[in-house]
């Protein structure tokens, strides 16, 4: 049963999702994710172990991501792996089995159309185990104050790709603080810095997606 | 037609243009709204952008269609005007340049992961082939296939021009400075590997643009030089990374800082330069003026 759950991990780290997939090359024609998990749940493997491995297995990939000895097409089939597995325990979510972290509410700023680091960042968390409710991108900040309203607790993730949308940032975190004084914001993307990020009112910066997850483990978690 | 080519044969360094973005901007170009349509709403707005680029001295303008793909333009329900939405930002560009200047015409990453199997190649494809083919009749000299990061989109995109146009084709990357000193794009390509894949796809020129200040372009440069010593090499540099001011969006490096590293650039091998994110009319001037010195 160990041996399995170890190969689950395996499998989200390295993002082998399933035998059909000829990703990772070395691991073409194994067995992957989706094949472990059905079999790590026949075996009577608990919904919360299976979980820690999956946890694991991004944490893995993300601090391998964040050293850049992998890249983001490596961290986004490892994500796809952990959806696979992620499909599996959807019941034991629902039926209260299994509970996630917290609600992490995440978009790109208003102005700005990149979604690929948001994305990055969207998979890692909730590979770490929070509900992620994704708001896409170009969002404006009424909707973040709408869906804060609607998740009390809950943290959010402003991203920027462009410099020119790095002041509409700003903006929404002056907005959200405002309307929601102690909601939690933390912020990321490539033109930013720590110190840009502390000067907009941001409570916490995170340069790559396994730093966002050790940002809101520490900040987040009531 | 005009032949980047030959210019650069002679070993002439040219002089290109700085960001667009910042500028339309500060005309009041909204966030959420598409930069691109301008190109038909705010023509004289566009207009006046490239023209203070070409005062500055700049040898070859761009054009405002970065993010004129289908499926970028897409989320504004514009992607059914983006051969009229491309053509017009040629003919303004051109408008600006007169005849005896270069113009390329701008194409962007379309924001989607081809190994991720969502999108169909061949719907990227038709798509480059759509913006070229408008840039083209709009009146551009070449095209700049620029802040790529994927190998597999770059050379795709390299490809649809070659095989729709007749158009001179630029392909640059965008390298970061990874923890142990070396670049690569996010997608983890290095310099040297996209100099053989870009030049066999049918890229003239090849190069790199966003992320990095002159310094890094200049170990980028050296790069792509270990590589292939004759290709000419183009490079779009920031105005080094953005910093907040006062809720303000700043970038350090001045006119006067870039064009003291200018020579430097030349010296490793770069053929035409110019600016990105945070780069004005008064820096390409600055660069100007360094270049004749």
């Amino acid at each position: 049963m160990s041996e399995l759950i170890e190969k689950i991990g395996i499998c989200v780290e390295r993002g082998k999702v399933n035998k059909a997939s000829p990703f990772p090359p070395d691991m073409k024609g194994l067995d992957g994710a989706d094949e472990y998990t059905k079999l790590a749940i026949e075996a009577k493997t608990s919904a919360d172990a299976i979980l820690q491995a999956c946890n694991d297995g991004m944490q893995r990939v993300g601090e391998k991501f964040g050293k850049n000895l992998v890249f983001v097409p490596e961290l986004l089939m490892a994500a796809k792996a952990m959806h696979a597995v992620m499909a599996h325990l959807k019941p034991f979510f629902q039926s209260g089995t299994v509970k996630t972290k917290g609600t992490f509410i995440l978009g790109t700023v208003a102005g700005d159309l990149h979604d690929i680091g948001k994305n990055l960042v969207s998979m890692v968390i909730e590979g770490n185990g929070w509900k992620v409710i994704d708001l896409g991108v170009d969002v404006k900040a009424p909707r973040f104050i709408q869906k804060i309203s609607e998740n009390p607790g809950c943290v959010v993730g402003l991203s920027a790709l462009l410099t020119t949308t790095i002041a509409n940032m700003a903006n929404t975190i002056k907005e959200i603080k405002t309307t929601s004084p102690t909601t939690k914001v933390i912020v990321g993307g490539a033109p930013l810095t720590a110190g840009s990020a502390q000067e907009m009112g941001a409570d916490g910066y995170a340069r790559d997606p396994q730093a966002a997850v050790a940002l809101l483990n520490s900040i987040g978690v009531s | 037609m005009k032949s980047l080519l030959k210019v650069l044969d002679t070993g002439k360094i040219l002089i290109s243009d700085g960001a667009w973005g910042t500028l339309l901007q500060g005309r009041g170009l909204q966030p959420g709204e598409c930069p691109e349509l301008w190109n038909i709403s705010h023509r004289t707005d566009v207009l006046s952008i490239a023209r203070s680029y070409v005062d500055a001295g700049a040898d070859i303008i761009l054009t405002n269609s970065f993010g004129g793909s289908p499926s970028k333009l897409k989320h504004y329900e514009l992607d059914d005007r983006t051969a009229e939405i491309n053509q017009a930002a040629a003919a303004i560009s051109r408008e600006a340049s007169g005849e005896k200047g270069f113009v390329l015409g701008s194409m962007g990453p379309t924001g989607v992961i081809l190994m991720m199997g969502e999108v169909p190649e061949e719907t990227l494809y038709e798509g480059f082939c759509i913006q070229a083919k408008a840039l083209e009749k709009g009146g551009v000299d070449g095209l700049c296939i620029e802040t790529m990061s994927a190998l597999d989109e770059a050379c795709l995109a390299v490809r649809a021009v070659k095989e729709s146009t007749s158009l001179e084709i630029a392909c640059t990357f965008t390298f970061e400075r990874t923890v142990s000193g070396d670049f690569r794009t996010m997608m983890g390509v290095s310099p040297s590997e996209i100099v053989g894949a870009l030049i066999e796809a049918g890229a003239d020129i090849i190069g790199t643009n966003c992320g990095n200040g002159f310094d890094g372009m200049i170990d980028i440069v050296k790069e792509i030089r270990q590589i292939d010593s004759k290709i000419p090499v183009l490079v779009h540099a920031n105005a080094g990374k953005p910093v907040v001011q006062d809720g303000k969006t700043v970038f350090p490096e001045t006119p006067e800082m870039m064009a003291a590293k200018v020579d430097k650039l030349i010296h490793v091998g770069a053929n035409i330069i110019g600016g990105c994110c945070g780069t004005t009319p008064d820096h390409i001037r600055a660069l100007t003026k360094a270049i004749v010195h």
